[in-house]
């Protein structure tokens, strides 16, 4: 089998989860992976509680990109905005469960980045090549 | 300066007879390297070409024999360094067929050399409510610059659009010089598309109509013949490392009279005649624009690179192997099943790179399933936004060829395409 292009990852690029719009969302946020264009634009929805009641994604992506997404919005429901913005790099790369290049990192964390920039309110920065950089620390109100 | 071996000179520089690939290729030590196991297929000299022997071996001779500072310095190493620099921009005026040598100005690499123009010639002669015209297909290095000279003196920018084979509207293109832009900026060879811009016809129509032409060369220098006089251009950029030079040097060739009626670009030494506590009066071109110390070594390395191409094999053969490895690639891809090339079809006017999609892979998936064959594509925009907007795309593969490309390396790449359509069950 492919390391890198398992048949999970291929179910989740052709089959993405969760993709779409929330209607009348609380969060929001859309953003470009700068190193190719691509975009994903991901909105929420919060529950009385102010915790993740719906969440959904749509864009144009690489398989890593999309795949890496799709499983991440997949394990967000019933988590706070506190919760989304500690969660670690490690977090998708678990879920994704194979090697991620360093050239390739950008499009695994470009969910996640947006799934923060939505809890923040702004865009979350944080330095996501290769080993460097903890976006739980980055991304704090 | 030593130059690298040149057993037959001049051979293959005749139109008759086969292109001597195997004599190039032996020319880039690049090429003998592996990846990933197999032989390196480089399919990405669009980006950056490899290195050619002659230009290496003139950076290493120079920096192991005779560097010091260029220019003022009265000791041995000083004047061969400047032997060899001004030497160099000598090679570079005669392969651009420049009137006068100190027409070609040294700097970091064609988007300096765009933003030269931009900067120093732009905001003396672009004002307010003045329009800038651009094509659809401009690299973000012949676009972003003029954007902000707009912004800085409040002109307008305005863009030349392509028809649907990725050739640029020749019609529109009259009606949009008929309004009167102070300048068109141009690629001579889209980076994305392929296009050869038909540059002595678009220059002739845009000085009819008063506009100044700044041809963006980087794609363009390294496939073509080049004659200044006969492109009718006024200003042309090229850099080296896309040349089988270094990295962090490129020309910008100017008319005479527009690069002395310029004020200077950026200030410091070299490029003034006199300093008083008052101010400065400026040198004459070239030194008014090559302020602080150049990069020596790499200007020489372009030289090199330039004097090889010219001398073993001449711009005509250059162009002749281009299209027909251009054209093979492009018959090549046809046979690949949900694959869409963007750019015009085969002929006159259509050189590399080829860009592509596959139906269901993204174009970063295809690079990484091809580096895997040892095959090296470009994945992205390009830096060409605006082109993949009016492409309805955000990404393209893309295989761009240099020299020593081989129809071999072209049938590796399909191989790769194969079987990038294998793993994603296509």
């Amino acid at each position: 089998m492919d390391e890198l292009y398992r048949d999970q990852i291929l179910e989740h690029y052709k089959r993405p989860h969760n993709f779409g719009v929330v209607e009348s969302a609380d969060l929001e946020y859309e953003d470009t992976n700068p190193f190719c264009g691509d975009e994903q634009h991901v909105t929420i929805k919060l529950d009385a509680d102010d915790k993740v009641s719906e969440i959904a994604f749509e864009g144009k992506g690489c398989a890593i990109s999309t795949a890496a997404t799709s499983l991440l919005t997949d394990e967000l429901t019933g988590m706070s905005r506190e919760e989304l913005l500690r969660l670690p790099k490690d977090y998708v790369l678990e879920l994704l469960g194979i090697d991620i290049s360093a050239t390739r990192m950008k499009c695994a964390m470009l969910g996640l980045k947006i799934v923060k920039s939505a809890a923040l309110g702004q865009p979350a920065e944080w330095e996501d090549e290769g080993e460097a950089g903890t976006p739980a620390e980055a991304a704090t109100f | 300066m030593e130059q690298a071996t040149a057993n037959s000179p001049a051979s293959g520089a005749t139109d008759s007879g086969a292109f001597p690939i195997e004599r190039v290729r032996a020319q880039f030590p690049t090429l003998e390297r592996e990846v990933n196991g197999v032989p390196l297929d480089y399919l990405d000299s669009g980006a950056s070409s490899q290195r050619v022997l002659a230009s290496i071996e003139a950076v290493a001779d120079y920096e192991r024999n005779h560097h010091s500072n260029v220019h003022r310095g009265s000791h041995t190493l000083s004047a061969e360094a400047t032997e060899l620099y001004e030497g160099a921009r000598n090679t570079v005026a005669r392969h651009l067929g420049a009137g006068d040598r100190r027409e070609v100005v040294f700097v970091r690499n064609a988007t300096e050399a765009l933003n030269l123009v931009a900067r120093a010639w732009g905001d003396a002669n672009v004002g307010a409510g003045d329009r800038i015209l651009l094509t659809e297909m401009e690299h973000h290095s012949n676009l972003v610059p003029w954007q902000q000279l707009a912004e800085r003196v409040g002109a307008k920018v305005e863009f030349a659009p392509i028809d649907d084979d990725g050739l640029l509207d020749m019609e529109a293109l009259k009606i949009f010089l008929e309004r009167g832009p102070k300048v068109l900026a141009i690629a001579h060879v889209s980076n994305v598309l392929g296009t050869e811009n038909p540059l002595a016809e678009i220059s002739a129509m845009a000085h009819e109509a008063g506009a100044v032409v700044v041809a963006d060369g980087a794609q363009g220098a390294p496939k073509l013949p080049l004659d200044m006089a006969a492109l009718g251009v006024d200003f042309y950029a090229i850099t080296g490392h896309k040349l089988y030079a270094p990295t962090g040097i490129g020309t910008i060739w100017g008319k005479l009279d527009l690069l002395r009626a310029m004020p200077p670009f950026l200030g410091g030494g070299s490029m003034i005649r006199k300093v008083t506590r008052e101010g400065t009066t400026y040198a004459d071109v070239p030194a008014r624009f090559e302020a602080g110390t150049p990069a020596i070594a790499q200007a020489i390395g372009m030289g090199a690179a330039i004097e090889w191409l010219d001398t073993e094999l001449g711009m005509e053969a250059v162009r002749k192997h281009e299209r027909a490895i251009a054209d093979y690639t492009l018959a090549r891809l046809a046979e690949v099943p949900g694959l869409k090339v963007f750019g015009p079809p085969r002929g006159a006017g259509r050189l590399g790179p080829v860009s592509f999609e596959i139906d269901g892979i993204h174009a970063h998936d295809v690079s990484e399933i091809l580096d895997r064959h040892g095959v090296a594509v470009r994945a992205g925009h390009h830096c060409a936004q605006v082109l993949m907007e009016r492409l309805g795309i955000t990404a393209t593969a893309r295989a761009s060829f240099g020299v020593y490309t081989t129809t071999e390396e072209i049938d590796r790449l399909v191989d790769g395409l194969e079987d990038a359509r294998r793993v994603f069950g296509l």
